[in-house]
This record gives C-alpha cells, sequence and structure tokens, in this order.
C-alpha cells in the first residue's frame, strides 16, 4: 500500500495497538530542559519508578537562562534552584546535559540538529510544543505535556491516537528578500491558526526542495502555530549533507546503512493525505504580523485587514492599531533577533549582510541572541561579529530570551518589538509588550530605521 | 488522579477566541519545580492591571459567576505545551472546559489530569454562552458516563466524543503510566526486534 513519509515513520514505531483506542508509540530520542522536566522526575520518585533509558535522552538548559554574563552565577534565585534542578536530576539518572556554558548548549531545538542528534526517520520529542522543528529532517516530532514527559521516563513510549495527514504543497521560486520565515507566516495567514490542529503536515514542492536546513527547521517550527502537532520534509540530500560527520550521526557502514533507510522515506507518488492545499511561491511577499496571534499576518506592503470580528477587534485594541492602518514607517524601538525560530547561523548571516557598512538607529533596542553556544563561535568565525559591533549592535549570549520572557529579557509593557520568534499572544515578550513577528531580514531593516520600511521596495 | 463521572453546577462564561496557554498561564510563573499553586497566577493578566490591582471587568473577578465549568470561545489551549495551563485550571478548582475546539496538546494536557475538555458545536457553544452570561444561576450538567452535556430549563443537550481509554481513565482515576508500565515486555521486544536508531552516546 501507498504511504507518506508521516506513515512510514509513525507505523515504524508502533508497539501496541489498542482496540479502538490509542497507540503505543516508541520514542527514539527524548529532549529535556529545565522547565518542563521538574515535575515528571518528581512524579517518577514519587512512585519509585526508574528513568528506563536515559541514554536516549539529552539535556539542556535555555528557556531561563541569562543572556549575559553566563560565567556568573544566575541571579534570579527561582531560576538558580530550576537550573540546579535540571543538573541534579541529570546526574541522579545517568542523563547526558550541556548545562550553561557548555560549548554544546544551547536552545533545545538549535542544539539537537546541529550535534547530529536528530536523525530522519526518528520519533523526537520535548516538553515543549516547538518540537515540530525536527520535522525538518523527516522526523516525527512533537511536544507534550509534563505528564507525557513522565510517561516517556518511565517506558520511551507514549499512548497516542494516531494525527490525521495533511500537506502542503507550493511550487514555483520565492521572490527576492523573501525568507522561509515568510512562508510560514504566509501560509498561517491563509489556513488560520486551527487549520492543522489533529493533524500532522508534510511540506512539498520546489519551495522546501530549494530550502537549506535551517529554513526548513524555520518552518516545521511554526507548525504548532496553525495547530498540527508537527510538520515534516522528506530527507533529501540536502538533509543527509546537514547530518553526515555531525557529532553524533552515524558513521561508516552504520552511515551506509542509515542511508538507505532514509531514502526509503519519502511520500509514496499515489500516496493520498486527508488534507491537502496548494500555494505559488510567487504570491509569497515578505510578512508582518499585527495582531496577537500568528495567523494575523500581511504583506508588508498591505494595509490590516478590516474585519467585523470581537476577537479580531479585541486583538487590534490590545496592539493599538486600526483597521485600514498600513504599518510602513512605524516607529519601533525594540528589535529581537533569536528563538529556536530564527537564531541559526544563516539568520545571523543575513542580518550581517544586511547591517554591514550601516549603522543601528539610535531609538532601537536590538537583542540578538544566538541559538546555541556553536553559533554563537560560528558568528565570531565568520567575522560576522565584528560587522554586527561596527553597526552598533551587542551579540548577546545564547538561549530563549526575549521569545517568551522568562528571564530578564523582556520588552517593556506597551512598546512594539519587531521579533524573529514565533508567538505574537499578548503579553510573550513580557507584560502589556506589543509583537510584530517577521523574517531576521525585516528584524534587521527595522533595527537601521528604527521604523519598518516596505524591505520590497529597497530591495528591488 | 481524581476520578471524575458526573457534575452539575453554574458554569463561568468567558466568550473569548484563541485563548493561549500563555494567557492561561504567563511564563513568568513557570519557575516552580512541583505542580501546586498555579491557579493563584491562572489567567494572571487579565485578572489583574499591571499595578497589582483587581480588573473587575474580567469574568473571574465576578461574584455573579462561579462554579467548576469554564465555558470558552473557539480555540482554547493553543500555543505553547505547557502543562502549567491545566494545573492552574485544576488548582483554580475548573473540572471541566467546554468550547467548540481545543488545542491538541492541551487536550491532553487536560485530560491527564482529571480535566474534561468538552468539545461542542459553535451553535451549541453559542446558546450556553448566552444562557449563563444572562443568568448566572443557570446549571449545567457535565455527564462523562453517557458523554453528554446539558443545561436546565431548555431541552438543549449536546453529546461530546471523548476517547474510550481515556474514558475509563478518567472514571477510575487511571493514568498512562501504569497502562504503559504493565506493557513493558512488549515494549522491550520491540526494542529488540527493531533497528531504528537511537543515537546512544
Amino acid at each position: 500500500m501507498s504511504k507518506t513519509l508521516f506513515d512510514k515513520v509513525w507505523d515504524a514505531h508502533v508497539v501496541h495497538e489498542i482496540e479502538k483506542g490509542p497507540q503505543i508509540l516508541y520514542i527514539d530520542k527524548h529532549l529535556i530542559h529545565e522547565v518542563t522536566s521538574p515535575q515528571a522526575f518528581k512524579e517518577l520518585e514519587n512512585r519509585n519508578i526508574p528513568v528506563l533509558r536515559p541514554q536516549q535522552i539529552v539535556a539542556t538548559a535555555d528557556h531561563n537562562t541569562p543572556t549575559q554574563n553566563q560565567h556568573l552565577p544566575v541571579k534570579d534565585a527561582l531560576s538558580r534552584k530550576q537550573l540546579q534542578q535540571l543538573s541534579e536530576n541529570c546526574k541522579k539518572h545517568g542523563i547526558a546535559l550541556y548545562p550553561l556554558g557548555h560549548q554544546y548548549n544551547g536552545i533545545v531545538h538549535v542544539m539537537s540538529p546541529e550535534l547530529g542528534i536528530t536523525q530522519p526517520g526518528m520519533s523526537i520529542v520535548c516538553g515543549d510544543s516547538h518540537t515540530s522543528t525536527h520535522g525538518a529532517f523527516g522526523c516525527i516530532a512533537f511536544g507534550i505535556g509534563t505528564s507525557q514527559v513522565a510517561q516517556v521516563f518511565a517506558s520511551q513510549c507514549l499512548l497516542l491516537t494516531k494525527p490525521k495527514s495533511m500537506r502542503i504543497t507550493i511550487n514555483g521560486q520565492l521572490k527576492k528578500g523573501v525568507l522561509p520565515k515568510d512562508v510560514i507566516l504566509y501560509i498561517i495567514s491563509q489556513i488560520g491558526t486551527n487549520a492543522g490542529t489533529g493533524y500532522f503536515c508534510e511540506y512539498a514542492g520546489e519551495v522546501f526542495e530549494n530550502m537549506s536546513m535551517e529554513g526548513r527547521m524555520t518552518v516545521c517550527n511554526m507548525s504548532i502555530e496553525m495547530g498540527a502537532r508537527g510538520g515534516m520534509i522528506a530527507p533529501d540530500e540536502t538533509t543527509f549533507e546537514y547530518v553526515k560527520d555531525r557529532k553524533f550521526a552515524p558513521k561508516g557502514k552504520a552511515w551506509e546503512d542509515q542511508l538507505v533507510y532514509w531514502k526509503s522515506l519519502p511520500t509514496d507518488d499515489d500516496a493520498t493525505f486527508d488534507k491537502e492545499y496548494h500555494f505559488d511561491a510567487e504570491d509569497i511577499d515578505p510578512m508582518i504580523t499585527f495582531g496577537t496571534n500568528p495567523g494575523m499576518g500581511i504583506s508588508m506592503n498591505k494595509n490590516i485587514p478590516e474585519i467585523e470580528d470581537d476577537s479580531f477587534e479585541k486583538s487590534l485594541k490590545y496592539m493599538d492599531l486600526q483597521k485600514g492602518e498600513s504599518l510602513i514607517h512605524k516607529p519601533i524601538n525594540y528589535v529581537f533577533v533569536g528563538s529556536c525560530t530564527n537564531s541559526r547561523i544563516e539568520d545571523f548571516r543575513v542580518v550581517a549582510d544586511y547591517v554591514k557598512g550601516k549603522q543601528k538607529a539610535k531609538n532601537v533596542t536590538a537583542w540578538l541572541v544566538p541559538g546555541s553556544k556553536q553559533v554563537e563561535k560560528q558568528i565570531e568565525d565568520e567575522g560576522l561579529k565584528a560587522i554586527l559591533m561596527e553597526a552598533g549592535f551587542e551579540l548577546r549570549q545564547p538561549g530563549c530570551s526575549a521569545c517568551l520572557a522568562m528571564n530578564d529579557d523582556k520588552i517593556p509593557a506597551g512598546e512594539y518589538c519587531v521579533s524573529t520568534s514565533n508567538r505574537n499572544f499578548e503579553g510573550r515578550q513580557g507584560q502589556g509588550s506589543r509583537t510584530l513577528l517577521a523574517s531576521p531580514l525585516v528584524a534587521a531593516a527595522t533595527a537601521i530605521e528604527g521604523k519598518i520600511i516596505d524591505i520590497t521596495k529597497e530591495l528591488n | 488522579m481524581e476520578k471524575f463521572i458526573n457534575l452539575t453546577s453554574t458554569a463561568i462564561p468567558l466568550p473569548v477566541e484563541n485563548i493561549d496557554t500563555d494567557q492561561i498561564i504567563p511564563a513568568r510563573f513557570l519557575k516552580a519545580t512541583n505542580r501546586d499553586g498555579f491557579g493563584e497566577n491562572l489567567f494572571r493578566d487579565w485578572r489583574y492591571h499591571k499595578d497589582g490591582q483587581l480588573n473587575t471587568d474580567f469574568v473571574l473577578n465576578n461574584k455573579n459567576y462561579s462554579g467548576p465549568i469554564l465555558v470558552a470561545g473557539h480555540n482554547f489551549g493553543c500555543g505553547s505545551s505547557r502543562e502549567h495551563a491545566a494545573w492552574a485550571l485544576a488548582d483554580y478548582g475548573f473540572k471541566v472546559i467546554v468550547s467548540s475546539f481545543f488545542a491538541d496538546i492541551f487536550k491532553g494536557n487536560a485530560l491527564n489530569n482529571g480535566v474534561l475538555p468538552v468539545q461542542v458545536s459553535a451553535e451549541f457553544l453559542t446558546k450556553l454562552l448566552k444562557t449563563i452570561t444572562e443568568n448566572p444561576k443557570t446549571k449545567t450538567e457535565v455527564n462523562l458516563e453517557e458523554q453528554y452535556i446539558a443545561f436546565e430549563s431548555t431541552e438543549d443537550k449536546a453529546y461530546f466524543e471523548i476517547d474510550a481509554y481515556k474514558k475509563t481513565c478518567l472514571m477510575n482515576g487511571y493514568d498512562d503510566i501504569d497502562f504503559l508500565l504493565s506493557k513493558k515486555a512488549e515494549i522491550e521486544a520491540f526494542e529488540q526486534d527493531s533497528k531504528l536508531a537511537r543515537v546512544s552516546d
């Protein structure tokens, strides 16, 4: 029978099927961090259950970490306690941990792929909804709650009902200045924030085939913002090239064997999906959001739509924006480049390339936060740090930072922030903060101008 | 986990769509390392003004409305996977959330904490919201065994779906760990047989 990429990977991991009920799905790799794991460890200890497969778990500190002075003790007592607890739990249960300051430390969805932990055909979970990122490698990867973290600790499995399958196909060539972030913001603006709920989504077509792994990760990362538990892209030469020779990638004969399996994963020609969408690459412009969910996005050069709806109006009121208004020339005081969506080396190359020889606007506070220690090092090695500093930017240390503002990186109330992160919910970047989601290119241009500009005009 | 079977009570209307888990429990309250006490900060930035004053316009601060049933707009619980959202709702005292649509991860988290998500049609939701808003004393009945929700003084009754396995868990207070551990031999046999990559270092 013809199968989709999703079917192939899912079916290979089913341990047991309950009649008229969920399935037991085997989990190859479990990623954990300090915020959603402590209660799961406690649950196991209370019930006197051991961690079944500690060698299949990898831990990092990211959500709650400072992005300055990481060599000093963490100032915030609660954050410090949470980080200590992660270290103690990992030590007690024999789990590999890359703590703050470690050369492999970073945002969980950045460090795992760059270490080659993430490989095609795997099942990967983490107590974080953006685990969908790893689907870029042709994995089944999704976010779970803390009770499920405890279940995976105890059994290396989860009880799940198999999601339905959908596919989004985009063919054609992207226009100049249109980045992977614009592609996913465009998709969500077209189909809405719950079109994917109950589904795993495969992205197919020329646009994704021609995309780098970093770009594919940006797209799959935001699958959850349209409600899909996970996104997937078929593994191909781009994928293999990226994974090859990374620290935990298979080597020698193991590599050759895996390659044969990975090449068998793409969706069969006549396989069918429960739902399909098609878009044209030429229709996609640089995007920006204006509301309080990621579906409220528009082409930068368009005006805010005029929709009669209570929730829509509540959202605009929070943002202090009007129906029919254009965002071009809107003064902006905060810019954030970072998060598991856009904090990889390619994102910083885009920013450095744009700001080279220019100066950051005086009114702008810009936080540039690499996704990992390795990205931080790459930025330095490639000479990007010098370019950024010359343009008046300061580079911070890795972490989730202002994406969810659990640490001190908070946008003040009432301020707008053009952000490369993934969520523009009320107060997401700090109480009362107003987030405008965009690509690293749009963020860079905003930081230079101190206001939003129409990047397409600038490029053409 | 506490057992859940039937419940008849007043309900609280919150007719806002796309309520995300950042609203249910803002990230700055996720620093705790245990599960208790999150109710205090449930809907924190809607319940309180920035200066700490109570927002008297918000329904949870309106004494006319009370009860363990929350009736909310479409796509409840979207966004972050934080189970703290389910803990906060449970800790505050909610046992049932009614909406016309739930986000996947939230739904699972709620069920794992004895909070029942009841999905109804948009029409039923509108009618229920209108009724309880206009008459806060209206009693709503949630019957898990027979899988229906009804409100008094009308003929209205809606049946809801729930996975048979999850229903058994809720009605008996079981959780998934018990079940998964009972299948340990099968899981180990699967590990032996399958040739999946696992990356052990």
